[in-house]
């Protein structure tokens, strides 16, 4: 057991921050210019899609490296790596798995280089924890696949150019898991039609989308015919070390306890309260668990275990943490804490306020709770499945 | 970066494991734990031959010269089967020595206490719930060539089985550490809940020692103490919790209900789950503070109030649980689930409950 880093990786760190130090400056300094100029420094150094195969315009970074790189730029709150978190996340991955060669020279540069953002269409309006019974339907017409149904919740569709899409192009099948097809669509094909949702942040970052009669390319299938669950399964098995979202989380603690230095509880400090003091200790708690937790995955994967769902322990605490500590922020405000951007006694800005609003986004996003707990009791203990 | 345990480690806990399941299954532990000395010599002699009481000590000192997170590995792997023998009260007592003793009290002690011929423990603190200087109460004044003794300590682990003691008293000098004879001290028996971890009152009254008994300990040897402790106790909540875990998760998968075993009911299950997300954080945090005891001084406040924060509700939650689920068989007396269920009770005051530790996690962090 040793937690110490080795030169060459203590040295890549302090690469990462003198970057940062000389590429990121303050936000207010930032000209409109800036996002387009840092993707594309980011870009030269070989850190969007860092981890990915050099022939495909990644850098083969190794895990530890990976996970330096994701601690120090979100220490620093710098923008993200690539403006396509789910093309870099899953959608490159997926096809540098499954795609024709013609699909990985088409597709994968535009991720690289943030010019393409995608959105993953899975969720349908009766399908959404129980994702394998999609009903979408595609089917075979000639050179073309013909597409007609309803996604809906699908985070990023209003700005998104493309899709990764999950169909059903056989009804007849044994298991629910067969016969489901996975395409790559442009979002601007005829018969493609978005409608955003507001959420109850007020926020438009999903959407329903609905398909009619699109047309579809063979060559833009990703997979075989039938093999799209495998698809999803093995891309959404491409998630790495959760490092990144643990600095998120201690930031956020950082600045919950500078709230709570500032802020009074019936006439008294609210740090000096002893339910608000082990509150926050118990989210540093789980914070800490996470972090630690991590790191045991890590050392896992670095021996060359497979990550399995050991994955859903993190994201279960990540779950709770995200509803919580915002949630016990409004809270501790009080009639402050109601009030948004905007409002003459809002705290912070109203973002207390306004992230208490967005924790689905987190929550529900990746697989409810209620799933993860049944991930874990069936396969890390076993138990008979629903 | 490497958060796993080396193949040496691993060959530890199979060889503690084989221990628990060869030398000292349920049955034994019950029979242990039912007798008058709850205490078994021939086992305490087998786990000295195997080097697991001198782990932590230094090999000058006729021990291995391993580290924490090696003694931890034992404990966690003993705790699996409620082990009753007072290997933690060991190695707290050794680190006791190894922090306050001078060099020729080292000499003359550890090896001795690392061949298990020397039976020790230590007692801390005076109070039931309060972790603090303050808390110590019992005292030792100087009297002609050393010291008299005054006070009892309610609440010390293994007093009875044990042939030395180290007990916190406050001295003329400010804190200190009263090494005394089983014999000399008048020590009894405490029935308590966990009949695997006994406990006694030892009253010091009129006690003797010689000058050299008294070893000097400041506060910060203290709290480094009471940490260690923490760690050793911590480490026994994540074997304790894996194994009314697995049994609970076993017998989710057997017991048939309404024409489907339980573990099939989301309500079953989802508890489970949660079971396995607590544990294995605290699993991981208890670890950090296993290696944070020699690796990181510095950091170990922090890392044992995490870890020990996080195990005393979670722990009790589980051990709650485990019982819960099994309904009335996991009641029974005959069951082993209810022993789990009164370590978990025995292990959250010990060293600091999760109050005292989220307090300090507070503190730590600035608030």
């Amino acid at each position: 057991m040793d937690f110490d880093y080795t030169a060459s990786e203590q040295s890549f760190r302090e690469e990462v921050r003198s970057f940062i130090s000389d590429n990121l400056p303050p936000k207010k300094e930032r000209d409109k210019n800036f996002l387009a100029n840092w993707l594309e420094k980011v870009r030269a150094k070989g850190w969007v899609g860092f981890a990915w195969p050099k022939e495909f315009g990644g850098s083969e970074g190794g895990l530890i490296e990976q996970t330096i790189l994701r601690e120090e730029m979100a220490l620093a709150k710098a923008p993200p790596l690539g403006t396509s978190m789910m093309g870099l996340a899953w959608v490159g991955p997926g096809i540098m798995q499954y795609g024709t060669e013609e699909q990985k020279r088409k597709f994968i540069p535009d991720i690289l280089d943030s010019k393409v953002t995608w959105c993953t269409g899975y969720s349908e309006p009766n399908h959404g924890s129980d994702l394998a019974a999609i009903q979408c339907k595609a089917e075979l017409k000639g050179d073309h696949y013909l597409v007609n149904g309803q996604k809906i919740w699908t985070t990023g569709a209003p700005w998104s150019q493309w899709i990764i899409l999950l169909t059903r192009t056989q009804f007849d099948v044994q298991s629910k898991h067969d016969g489901i097809t996975c395409f790559l669509v442009p979002m601007d094909a005829p018969g493609v039609e978005v409608r955003p949702i507001q959420n109850m942040a007020g926020d438009k970052h999903f959407a329903e989308i609905f398909f009619t009669d699109v047309q579809v390319p063979v060559e833009n299938r990703l997979g075989a015919e039938g093999e799209g669950w495998n698809v999803t399964v093995s891309a959404l098995a491409n998630e790495r070390s959760s490092i990144g979202e643990v600095t998120q989380m201690f930031e956020k603690l950082e600045n919950l306890k500078e709230l709570v230095k500032t802020t009074s509880l019936q006439g008294q400090p609210a740090n000096k309260d002893p339910k608000v003091r082990r509150t926050i200790a118990r989210f540093e708690m789980k914070v800490a668990a996470m972090k630690f937790n991590g790191l045991r995955y890590l050392t896992k994967q670095i021996k060359g275990e497979p990550l399995t769902s050991e994955t859903s322990v993190n994201k279960l605490h990540r779950a709770s943490l995200e509803i919580e500590i915002d949630d016990f922020a409004v809270q501790l405000l009080g009639q402050a804490g109601l009030q948004l951007r905007g409002g003459e006694s809002a705290v912070d800005g109203g973002t207390w306020s306004k992230s208490a609003l967005n924790w689905p986004n987190v929550v529900i996003g990746g697989g409810t709770p209620n799933i993860q707990r049944n991930i874990i009791a069936e396969r890390l203990l076993g138990q008979p499945k629903d | 970066m490497n958060f796993g345990f080396t193949e040496e480690q691993s060959l530890l806990r199979d060889q503690v494991e084989r221990f628990m399941k060869e030398a000292c299954p349920m049955p034994k532990v019950r029979e242990i734990a039912a007798s008058e000395s709850r205490f078994d010599s021939t086992l305490w002699q087998q786990v000295a031959d195997l080097g697991w009481l001198g782990l932590t000590i230094p090999e000058a000192h006729g021990g291995l010269g391993l580290k924490w997170i090696d003694l931890t590995v034992v404990l966690e792997a003993a705790a699996e089967g409620l082990c009753p023998l007072p290997i933690a009260s060991q190695a707290l007592a050794s680190a006791a020595v190894l922090t306050c003793g001078n060099d020729q009290q080292k000499n003359d002690w550890l090896p001795a206490m690392a061949a298990g011929k020397a039976i020790c423990t230590i007692g801390l603190y005076d109070e039931a719930n309060w972790i603090d200087p303050k808390a110590i109460t019992a005292q030792a004044h100087a009297s002609e060539g050393g010291y008299v003794l005054k006070g009892t300590k309610p609440f010390v682990n293994d007093a009875a089985a044990a042939h030395y003691l180290l007990l916190a008293v406050n001295g003329p000098n400010g804190l200190a550490l009263a090494a005394v004879a089983k014999d000399d001290v008048k020590i009894t028996h405490q029935p308590t809940m966990d009949t695997t971890k006994p406990m006694a009152s030892v009253n010091l009254d009129g006690v003797s020692i010689s000058a050299e008994f008294l070893l000097p300990m400041s506060e910060e040897q203290l709290a480094f103490l009471t940490d260690c402790g923490a760690v050793a106790t911590t480490a026994e909540m994540v074997g304790a919790g894996a194994a009314i875990l697995a049994m609970t998760s076993n017998y989710a998968k057997e017991r048939i209900q309404f024409g489907k075993p339980i573990g099939q009911y989301q309500g079953v299950k989802h508890r489970l789950a949660d079971m396995y997300v607590d544990l294995e954080s605290y699993r991981s945090l208890s670890y950090y503070a296993a290696w944070s005891v020699d690796d990181d001084v510095a950091g170990l406040a922090k890392a044992v109030s995490l870890a020990k924060g996080y195990a005393s509700d979670a722990f009790a939650q589980i051990g709650i649980d485990g019982v819960g689920l099994h309904g009335a068989i996991g009641f029974t007396a005959e069951y082993d689930a209810q022993l789990y269920l009164k370590r978990s009770k025995w292990a959250r005051p010990m060293y600091g409950d999760s109050d005292y530790h989220m307090d300090r996690i507070a503190t730590l962090g600035g608030l």
